[in-house]
């Protein structure tokens, strides 16, 4: 038997999410599928990833948009065939799987960060303050993956097979009507290697802007933000990391004026190492932060990113 | 139309969770219990839809054990007109919850299903898609904006990328994400009418639903704990660092 991916990708390109699902999936053993719902230049580039034995290319233009209400019957039905299906833990992944599990009549093993057994897995509850180990008794399993808990396949090296495959198409229940997408020609936030965040105390989004951008240019990261600076409006809320927004683990993680709010280290205390700048040496980011500096950002910032 | 707002007792957000000594689970006793701060905002939001004449009732339900009634006086303080308690002490999974919402709304036919997009407990963010999916019903996940147009419901979703919009025909469910509004307090005068409001409490076999668990949980242990840093006296001690760890 096999395990099926459900691909999240980006354009006519594989997101890097995906091939960190690919390397929990070959953990579970059995042959890795992948399944495409997009276009066949992603199929193709799917094909290519180092351990995946075969691609199904779903090309339907219902299937385009990652609607969940088409995509999840699509998945469904290909299920006889799988032991477990797994997606990365992206909205997208967070979105569709659930609805599968639900139509296999399931439950879902969500956000997992390692592999214990052929059904057995760790996952972090109660915003990452502790680690559940917890093994499914279905007869199939549903999977999403926290893919910074997993290496990532090579993108290259693969030769699968791609074969087309067809659903039920549109249900008819929902449309997508637009994307808003946002800008950067930053590193993606998930992937980078170096973050740059800023909190609550950078006063406003030009002040954000004046502050933090030198520095994530001086050292290439991308930028993230507590969800005080983005419900404050200083920057749209795709920075936003945390329980509730982006789970991320950088080599470097540099928090600028945020307090660490147990809702936000649990997206960033697996980065691997944690400066901390903040003028209250209370702040609890200091009790996660490898090295700290306690200092007015607005004198410190813009002395590191001059001497860096 | 009616509004289905399911709503769940967790721990306080604020609440640091401890980990039992025994590796069974994380420490609720004596703990201080809040409402999902995602369901405060489904809650607000089937409030507002009533108040802009969307909506003509707000049914809030819970499933869990007898003190959720609690969760759902407050729901029945910030607005919603009368409850459901599905009362059991076990603990439910999503799957389980899911099934039991959706014969509560074969029975009550609400037009939206309002419902947060994750508890802060369990972490699972999975309740509201299978809803959906048992209903055959359209999902509109991770809601920042809500609005309801004729038959069909126009959402905006907060997705990795940015934001995308939407447009799912009714009735339909839908799961808060924290910027879809500013939840509101609950007036004292509020409160003590609250008390007066209709609550039932009614069990999982009263709908049929078999709510023993899929997945057991073997083990749960604190997190790995990170070891003590360094505080630097200045930022050229803090570029010497950054230097010395490969950072220019």
């Amino acid at each position: 038997m096999a395990n099926l991916v459900l691909a999240e990708t980006a354009g006519d390109a594989i997101a890097d999410a995906t091939l960190a699902t690919v390397t929990a999936a070959a953990q579970l053993g059995g042959d890795v599928h992948v399944l495409v719902a997009g276009s066949a230049a992603a199929a193709d580039a799917a094909a290519k990833i180092a351990g995946v034995s075969k691609v199904l290319h779903a090309g339907d233009a219902a299937y385009a948009n990652g609607l969940a209400e088409n995509v999840a019957p699509l998945i469904a039905g290909l299920m006889d065939g799988y032991d477990a299906v797994l997606a990365p833990a992206t909205t997208t992944g967070k979105n569709v799987l659930p609805r599968v599990a639900a139509m296999l009549d399931v439950m879902q093993l969500s956000d997992i960060i390692a592999v214990d057994g052929p059904k057995a897995f760790k996952r972090p509850i109660y915003a990452g303050n502790a680690i559940a180990t917890v093994e499914s008794s279905d007869p199939k399993l549903v999977i999403t993956v926290r893919t910074t808990a997993f290496e990532k396949a090579a993108a290259e090296g693969g030769s699968a097979s791609v074969d087309a495959v067809s659903g039920a198409g549109d249900a008819g229940i929902s449309q997508f009507v637009k994307l808003d997408a946002v800008k950067s020609d930053r590193p993606e936030l998930t992937s980078a290697g170096i973050i740059v965040s800023g909190g609550r105390a950078l006063k406003d989004g030009p002040t954000f802007e004046q502050y933090i951008t030198p520095l994530a240019d001086k050292l290439g990261a991308a930028i993230g933000a507590s969800r005080a600076a983005v419900d404050a409006g200083y920057v749209p809320n795709d920075y936003q990391v945390g329980q509730t927004g982006k789970i991320v683990a950088p080599e470097l993680y540099v928090a600028v004026g945020i307090s660490g709010a147990i809702q936000h280290l649990a997206g960033m205390k697996d980065s691997k190492v944690i400066v901390a700048i903040n003028k209250d040496p209370d702040a609890p980011i200091f009790q996660v932060a490898d090295i700290g500096l306690v200092a007015d950002l607005f004198t410190a910032v813009p002395e590191l990113t001059s001497k860096l | 139309m009616k509004i289905l707002v399911p709503v769940k007792r967790v721990i306080d957000y604020n609440v640091k969770p401890r980990v039992k000594a025994d590796g069974s689970g994380v420490d609720l006793a004596n703990v201080k219990m809040s409402m999902n701060p995602f369901c405060e905002i489904a809650v607000e939001e089937a409030i507002r839809l009533k108040e802009a004449g969307k909506a003509e009732e707000i049914i809030a339900v819970s499933v869990g054990p007898a003190k959720a009634q609690e969760t759902l006086r407050t729901a029945l303080a910030m607005g919603a007109d009368r409850a459901i308690l599905v009362e059991t002490e076990d603990a439910v999974e999503p799957l389980a919850v899911a099934k039991i919402l959706k014969a509560i709304a074969d029975e009550e036919q609400p037009g939206l299903v309002m419902l947060g997009k994750q508890a802060i407990d369990d972490d699972s963010n999975q309740t509201g898609q299978m809803l959906a999916a048992l209903m055959g019903r359209p999902q509109g996940t991770f809601a920042s904006e809500v609005a309801i147009e004729g038959d069909s419901v126009s959402v905006t979703r907060e997705v990795d990328g940015g934001l995308e919009t939407v447009k799912l025909t009714l009735p339909a469910i839908v799961t808060t994400d924290l910027r879809l509004n500013e939840p509101r307090y609950a007036s004292l005068p509020n409160i003590m009418k609250a008390k007066k409001k209709e609550l039932a409490v009614k069990t999982p076999a009263d709908y049929g639903v078999d709510t023993t668990p899929r997945i057991t949980t073997i083990h749960v242990a604190e997190p790995p704990v990170r070891k003590a840093g360094e505080i630097v006296a200045d930022v050229d001690a803090l570029v010497a660092k950054l230097k010395a760890l490969g950072v220019t």
